[in-house]
């Protein structure tokens, strides 16, 4: 056997020996820590509130570890359906989105967003109706002066495409119509930056980025906070989904009750800028129909 | 005697040694063969999915012009996913920016090893160094608070754009292009600049007629090399160029590059649906380019080479 041969052969057994080691490693994983560490993948806009209950209820649990990730809701709702995480965030409902299998996930609604047409302060507006949003954001309307603003161009600012709180506000603001292709921002911190720098710019944001840097728009002159929300009286705002495949097991079942618990949903989840699924005196079927609590 | 003959038949240490080097040296080797194989693989079988699996036209997604995958055109019955915008706005930042830099960095090359090659080696080449360490993100945040605002002010509109975003990738390319630049202009042999200065060239005939002749092929590699880093790029242009799925008619109205496409929308994918098949094709035709970069470079290697 030459030289050169042997190092070929050793070789080879080296990258046989790793590949085997990882193989095995795959398959002897540890298994029984999924029982004790709880995997949540999906929508960053839902991200905070998780993480930070998880972290409370980690300390509270010894031995448990709830593990956060985003991602985006749509891959928190396919690694869900696909039974790879434990936990898929979503700010849509699961039958909203194309290519999830919808029937074999429970919804956990775990706390409620509102979202608010975000403007530029020099844009001379404070309330616009819908029929002025949709026309906006259709392309219709292009100067700020055609809605009793400033003699300024209209900026449009997007949230990308798929990102639940553009999906809430063209399925409530524009009437289901979709925007027309215009700039996009990965982010909402990037949007309202942009919004509060851009003169003639108009986007939207959860309540919880709405700041003196911008102005947030009355919609059909109702004022978007939290109280016109919990009454059912704006009409712009999503539920925050946890989704599991099937009933939650024990471990996971008892996290999603904690979630819920009036401890979180009193003191972390308004901290973090959502509204608290109890303050909610109405629910929302994923049709949009509305029923008093 | 059997001593002697004991020491020829066995293996000595140092052959042992030889052998263990090999392996290591082989073992390397083949995993990142096989690292590279099967990213290529992943990324082929994905993106090919678009065309074989959901059925889609060549043509009609490498030339339609417009983007939109999660709407379906009333008209053909098959979702908005024309390619065109962003592969045009890919290639114009990358072209432009990579127009905008060559010069800057074939002055600050020459500067560096003909005219003040002292103050070269001690303050150019570590401000180069610096800047080829400074991390994406910190091009696209400066990008974002100061270029774009500029660009507003001056063009008008909200400043993201094409312009922006060749801005930004033209400090970022630059000290790739000067640093492989002074490469190839210090590898140009002496002689050949003492050979024209001994005909009476003054020092600008020699650069220009003997120097820069001699490092063409070396500075083309090195343009190549500076559009490949462009190409490629997401974060810094994302943050600038607005990520407007449009056909760019203005260098100051959002555009998108094929980067920027694909950050923004896989998260917001399910995985096997044809809106996240689209951005596995945009990523192959990504890897695809990155090929045709190297073959260009290797192809100008053999080409140009120096005789």
């Amino acid at each position: 056997m030459s030289k050169s041969h042997r190092g070929a052969v050793i070789s080879s057994i080296v990258v046989v020996a790793i590949v085997a080691a990882l193989g095995t490693a795959y398959a002897t994983r540890d298994k029984s820590a999924s029982g004790t560490s709880i995997t949540a993948v999906g929508s960053t806009a839902l991200q905070p509130l998780v993480e930070a209950a998880g972290e409370e209820y980690a300390k509270e649990n010894l031995g448990i570890f709830i593990n956060v990730q985003g991602g985006g809701t749509g891959t928190g709702l396919s690694q869900v359906s696909q039974g790879a995480v434990d936990l898929g965030n979503s700010d849509v409902f699961a039958e909203e989105k194309e290519g999830i299998k919808a029937s074999q996930l429970v919804d956990h609604r775990v706390a409620v967003v509102g979202i608010a047409p975000l403007l530029n302060k020099d844009n001379g507006v404070k309330n616009l109706s819908t029929a002025q949003l949709k026309a906006i954001f259709t392309g219709k309307i292009t100067n700020w002066q055609e809605v009793g603003g400033k003699n300024l161009d209209i900026v449009i600012i997007n949230r990308a495409t798929g990102s639940g709180t553009r999906a809430t506000f063209e399925k409530w603001a524009l009437g289901g119509a979709e925007s027309i292709s215009a700039q996009e921002q990965d982010s909402s911190g990037m949007v309202r930056s942009i919004v509060a720098t851009t003169p003639g710019a108009i986007s939207y944001a959860a309540f919880g980025y709405i700041d003196s840097s911008v102005v947030a728009a009355s919609v059909n002159g109702i004022k978007p906070n939290n109280q016109n929300v919990a009454t059912g009286k704006y009409a712009i705002w999503s539920y925050e989904h946890v989704y599991t495949k099937g009933r939650p097991n024990a471990q996971v079942g008892k996290f999603l009750k904690y979630l819920t618990s009036t401890k979180i949903q009193s003191t972390l989840v308004p901290k973090l800028g959502y509204i608290s699924i109890h303050d909610m005196k109405i629910s929302r079927s994923v049709n949009g129909q509305v029923v008093e609590k | 005697m059997d001593n002697i003959t004991k020491k020829l038949m066995q293996r000595s240490e140092s052959t042992r040694k030889d052998t263990i080097g090999r392996a290591i040296s082989m073992t390397a080797l083949i995993l990142i063969a096989i690292v590279v194989v099967s990213i290529f693989v992943f990324v082929l079988s994905r993106g090919l999915s678009t065309f074989y699996k959901d059925g889609v036209n060549v043509k009609y997604f490498l030339f339609g012009t417009t983007w939109n995958p999660s709407v379906t055109d009333p008209a053909t019955k098959k979702p908005y996913i024309g390619a065109l915008p962003m592969i045009l706005g890919s290639f114009l930042v990358t072209f432009l920016s990579a127009i905008v830099a060559t010069p800057f960095a074939i002055g600050t090359a020459l500067f560096m090893t003909e005219i003040a090659q002292k103050r070269g080696a001690k303050i150019m080449q570590p401000i180069v160094e610096l800047l080829v360490g400074i991390p994406s993100v910190v091009y696209g945040f400066i990008g974002l608070t100061v270029v774009v605002p500029v660009i507003r002010t001056i063009a008008g509109g909200s400043g993201f754009g094409i312009l922006s975003g060749t801005i930004v990738l033209f400090v970022m390319i630059l000290p790739t292009i000067t640093s492989m630049t002074v490469d190839t202009l210090k590898s140009v042999p002496r002689h050949y600049r003492e050979s024209a200065l001994a005909i009476g060239a003054t020092r600008w005939q020699m650069i220009y007629k003997v120097v820069l002749r001699a490092a063409t092929p070396g500075i083309l590699t090195a343009i190549v090399f500076g559009m490949a880093r462009a190409f490629g790029e997401a974060l810094a242009v994302q943050m600038v160029i607005g990520n407007a799925a449009l056909m760019p008619h203005s260098l100051t109205t959002p555009a998108s590059t094929l980067t920027s496409v694909l950050t923004m929308g896989i998260g917001n994918t399910v995985m096997g649906s044809l809106q996240n098949d689209v951005l596995w094709t945009l990523a192959m035709i990504l890897l695809i380019m990155s090929l045709v970069f190297n073959l260009i470079v290797r192809a100008i290697g053999r080409r140009g080479a120096m005789k």
